[in-house]
């Protein structure tokens, strides 16, 4: 990378750069005229001057030059104007020049942004194009949010410089000289003081910047070394409040900022001090000319015009001058944060760029055996890993790697997926060198999943197609608006040095994954999925979501004979009790108050929860049936109850989680109110507390918490209101409510909530387990089955998959690494987080979901349970860096002392 | 039956006797109120206990597994716990338990329990003085069945 900033700028945008100097020499013309035209109008029209006599006329616009072999050329004659005339004449050159200078300026300022802007995106793709390419092992030593810092923030002012970095310094000086020049012609010594001063001001203050620079050099460091600590308190938060660390982070975190304060209050107090210095030059030449003009015109060796054209003449000086000053601070400045970016990013062993070429045509396979020979592996700190081993995999071998827990098996795998380098020998794939294979081979014929799973923020599909994203397959046909919003994506992104490719292209490889296109992909996702054990959790997670009716159109339009199946299999079981169905008309009383008054599922702000009870209509329907005296009530038996029982609790108990009235933090809130409330008749109270308290009671269920507010006239009650609810239902709230109707499908809520279509029996023991059990069967037999996991499949997985637990993450990275039907398929321990049992089952699964449909890949297992060693066809074992074993599990367990003792 | 009426039958339950209502009217509320109809099992002799019961209303069987099938040992009456050994520590159910007729019955969760005892010392102190006398009697009747034997 180019370590200076100019050359780095001029090299990239000398074109833009020389166009934009030429603008500018260009707009200098008018910008000159227009400095000259002001005296002559005062002279000319105002003050009479040339315009002695009455009826005098001046010429106008008469352009003539002596050239020096030509002689006199005549352009153009000119107009002869009168005194007034004139004045017209010139006030409207003046007012065109106005316009003409306010173009140039807008036309070259646009320009200069367009061109940084363009830069800075050059720069920002071109640093995390780096990062793509960074070796592995550089990875262990720098910290993302350090790396996000950089391209983020510190890049950024380089964009605001780019466009300056030659224009704003031929401008300014051009500028600043011809003040000078102006204030030379008038009197050549009062200008040689100028000259003096201004050669002071550009000597002294940039010296004086120097320390400015040095500081803003540490602003940035430790501005980054913050925002790396930060990112790294968010990633170990689990660690910090395990090991009660967070006053310590508190303490750094602390001291670092003391840091960052000191460095910034250092630089504003230099800075102003620069400041006031230069403010000071800048002033002390008008005092100069004052006093020594002054004196020289009272002894008549000056006219007071001269002196008052210099001292005018000035103020154009300091300007210019100041603006000359910051331009190079801001340079240095930003040359600095580009020399820390730059060796930042310098970085050996980048991964060249061939290498990573996109490659639209399918890959042949990877026909050859991959081989080790006098592979050597180590760490960051040299500690050894591998010593300088060989061997070969076959294609379509299955291999368990095994190893003690020096043995270097992780390594190995690693280095078979090009994770960590070699440190001396090498891997080949026939005979090419594994590391100069292009990605486009490596990243589709071999796959690779380890227990470090990395997962994107998005849907479960989006992590599970991820592998299958290499490179844009479909050219999209755009129309219109879009077209031209193409075009100029494209033609930006070549200007800007950035690739072109069509994000909204479709980049799944079906083919890849054994299907022909969108439509029978999810048969093949089935399947790896059913491999590894994580259809059933999808499954889960498909149930507990709403869904897109337009996705789903199925689940949707056969929702009543879903609901009618589960009753018929509730009754068939002689479960009918398990669930309490909603009926039109009657109280479900294992639904909450809520529920049973709105009988539907809010579908916007207006209805949901809290919000509710402070609707002015429902409020209105409440009071018409008198159940809004009755609920407030409830709510205040409820707050006080809730009060006595949870009081005594930290905030934090973990029994706060069952209770659904209120959080832990508004307890102290309902205390007082319940304190200010009590013996207030309801007369009195406010709308607002009302409502606060006639809220708790929407969430009361009577069998769940069993105060015993729920009598026969309330509930009935209650039926009224929601049917006087619905009769007189306003416009604007009917979007606002999806009615619980038998025969519709409510969009608002779960899968789960739709198919049930009312409550589970609260008293009914493992009721939601049974219900599981027993519409998992029913989506079989319905066909609905991959309707439901593809809902699953739409589950966002949260950032880094957070949302997933241990367990499922690995087994999706799993799937991910199956789903792409590699020639070499490397499993480093994958499953640590599933117990033995269930590792070893998702093991003999993949073993056979790798040979479905004829394949023959070659598996690399390594194996956290040796034993399970003799479901493949090889086994190797590694200790303390060496292969001590390689043969059939049957020989190495007869003849071979450490392999048994592993297995024991 | 309510969530008061609960508290009642707690109290009249030996192990509960002597902790403060408060404090059993929310253990009362974060248990679940379940209903077993007759033949049901509450849980199976060889489980890992998660839960003990008290027993609302109606009865329940106690049965042991023998050679020769299962054998009623005893009978749980309102008022009365079962299951509670699970809930104090890490042992398997020792015997089964069946709903013999209707049942209604207040299921402690483990978990619960052992954090309400963390939270309320005094209930700790209160259901130790019970465990420690039960312990006395049984070292006593121990006492007295090997000197008998002697």
């Amino acid at each position: 990378m180019e370590k200076s900033l100019a050359r780095y700028i001029w090299s990239h945008t000398w074109r833009q750069q020389l166009w934009i100097l030429a603008i500018v020499a260009v707009s200098m013309v008018p910008y000159f005229l227009s400095f000259d035209l002001p005296k002559l109008i005062v002279n000319g029209p105002i003050q009479g001057e040339g315009f002695e006599t009455p009826g005098a006329t001046r010429l106008f616009m008469n352009i003539d030059f002596t050239l020096p072999m030509l002689g006199q050329v005549t352009l153009f004659e000119g107009f002869q104007l009168n005194r007034q005339e004139t004045l017209f004449a010139l006030s409207l050159v003046f007012l065109f020049l106005v316009v003409v200078n306010g173009l140039f300026k807008f036309y070259i300022n646009t320009y200069k942004g367009r061109l940084g802007e363009r830069m800075l995106r050059r720069i920002r793709f071109y640093l995390v194009d780096r990062v793509l390419r960074f070796p592995p092992h550089h990875f262990k030593r720098v910290k993302q949010a350090e790396i996000a810092t950089m391209v983020k923030d510190e890049v950024e002012p380089l964009g605001g410089f780019i466009g300056d970095a030659f224009v704003q310094p031929a401008l300014l000086g051009g500028q600043a000289l011809t003040a000078m020049v102006f204030i030379m012609i008038q009197n050549f010594w009062l200008g040689m003081i100028a000259a003096a001063i201004v050669c002071i001001q550009i000597v002294l203050i940039p010296r004086m910047r120097r320390r400015l620079l040095i500081l803003g050099r540490e602003r940035q460091l430790t501005a980054r070394a913050l925002s790396g600590r930060v990112g790294e308190i968010v990633d170990g938060i689990d660690t910090i409040h395990v090991h009660d660390t967070s006053n310590y982070e508190r303490a750094d975190i602390a001291a670092r900022l003391g840091r960052i304060f000191k460095i910034r209050y250092d630089l504003y107090q230099w800075k102003f001090l620069v400041k006031f210095i230069n403010n000071f030059l800048a002033q002390i030449t008008p005092f100069l000319f004052y006093l020594i003009g002054g004196y020289l015109t009272l002894h008549g060796r000056l006219d007071i015009g001269q002196l008052v054209a210099v001292i005018a003449a000035y103020k154009d000086l300091p300007g210019p001058l100041k603006e000359l000053i910051d331009w190079d601070q801001i340079r240095q400045d930003v040359q600095i944060k580009y020399t820390q970016v730059v060796e930042q990013f310098s970085v050996d062993n980048l991964v060249e760029p061939h290498i990573q070429a996109v490659t639209v045509d399918p890959v042949a396979p990877l026909s050859d055996p991959l081989a080790a020979a006098n592979l050597s592996l180590s760490d960051d700190s040299g500690a050894t890993f591998l010593d300088r081993v060989s061997f070969e995999i076959k294609p379509g071998e299955t291999i368990a790697i095994v190893s003690t827990g020096t043995g270097g098996a992780e390594a190995v795998a690693q280095a078979f997926a090009r994770l960590n380098w070699p440190e001396s020998g090498k891997i080949v794939a026939g005979s090419v060198d594994l590391l100069e294979l292009p990605e486009s081979v490596t990243g589709r014929r071999i796959s690779y999943a380890s227990s470090d799973v990395f997962l994107v923020h998005g849907s479960l599909r989006d992590n599970l197609l991820y592998g299958l994203k290499h490179a844009p397959l479909t050219r999209v046909s755009y129309e219109g608006v879009e077209a031209d919003h193409r075009r100029w994506a494209v033609e930006e992104a070549r200007k800007a040095g950035n690739p072109d490719f069509d994000l909204r292209s479709d980049w799944v490889d079906y083919a890849a994954a054994g299907a022909t296109g969108p439509q029978d992909l999810f048969a093949q996702i089935r399947h790896v999925l059913e491999a590894v054990f994580l259809s059933q959790d999808i499954l889960d997670l498909g149930l507990r979501s709403p869904v897109d009716p337009e996705r789903h159109k199925a689940l949707v339009e056969r929702i009543v004979e879903l609901r009618l199946a589960l009753r018929g299999r509730l009754e068939a079981e002689d479960l009918s009790d398990l669930v309490v169905p909603f009926e039109p008309g009657t109280y479900n009383k294992e639904a909450n108050i809520g529920e049973n008054l709105l009988f539907g599922a809010a579908r916007g702000p207006e209805l949901a929860d809290r919000a509710l009870a402070a609707n002015p209509y429902f409020a209105a329907v409440l009071k018409q049936t008198g159940l809004d005296r009755t609920l407030y009530e409830m709510g205040m038996g409820i707050a006080d109850q809730t009060i006595e029982l949870f009081s005594d609790l930290p905030p934090d108990h973990p029994f706060f989680q069952q209770l659904a009235f209120m959080g832990a933090e508004e307890i102290p809130t309902y205390q007082a109110l319940l304190q200010r409330l009590n013996g207030r008749s309801y007369d009195t109270v406010s709308e607002a507390d009302r409502a606060a308290m006639t809220a708790l009671s929407f969430a009361y269920i009577e069998p769940r918490h069993r105060f015993g507010f729920l009598t026969d006239d309330l509930m009935t009650k209650i039926v009224e209101a929601r049917n006087r609810f619905y009769a007189g239902l306003p416009a604007t709230l009917k979007d606002a409510i999806e009615p619980y109707e038998p025969t519709r499908y409510i969009i608002a809520a779960t899968v789960m909530d739709n198919v049930l279509f009312g409550r589970i029996r609260h008293n009914h023991p493992e009721g939601p387990e049974r219900i599981r059990a027993i519409i998992f069967g029913m989506l079989d037999e319905l066909g609905l089955h991959d309707e439901v996991l593809d809902v699953g499949l739409d589950f966002n997985v949260g950032v880094g998959g957070k949302r997933l637990t241990g367990a499922q993450r690995q087994k999706l990275d799993m799937a991910r690494a199956l789903l792409k039907r590699a020639d070499y398929l490397i499993f480093n321990r994958p499953l640590l987080a599933l117990d033995q049992r269930a590792q070893d089952q998702v093991l003999r699964n993949v073993l056979e979901e790798v040979r479905r449909g004829g394949r023959e890949p070659a598996v690399m297992w390594v194996l956290g349970n040796p034993s399970m060693a003799a479901m493949f066809d090889r086994v190797m074992a590694f200790d303390a860096g060496q292969l001590v074993a390689d043969g059939t599990y049957e020989t190495l367990h007869e003849a071979n002392d450490i392999f048994r003792s592993m297995v024991s | 039956m309510l969530l008061k009426d609960e508290v009642g039958m707690l109290r009249r339950v030996p192990l509960f006797a002597g902790v403060d209502p408060s404090k059993l009217k929310l253990l009362a509320f974060t248990s679940d109120r379940v209903s077993y109809t007759a033949g049901q099992t509450l849980f199976n002799q060889g489980d890992e206990g998660d839960a003990a019961y008290v027993i609302l209303s109606g009865t329940a069987d106690i049965l042991v597994d023998s050679a020769a099938g299962p054998i009623k040992v005893a009978e749980a009456e309102p008022n009365s716990i079962v299951g509670e050994i699970a809930i104090l520590c890490d042992v398997s159910r020792t015997a089964t338990v069946r709903a013999a007729g209707q049942l209604e019955t207040l299921r402690i969760r483990k978990e619960d329990f052992l954090r309400l005892l963390k939270e309320f010392p005094e209930m700790t102190v209160e259901i130790l003085r019970v465990l420690a006398d039960r312990l006395s009697h049984t070292t006593a009747d121990l006492i007295d069945a090997r000197s008998r034997r002697n």
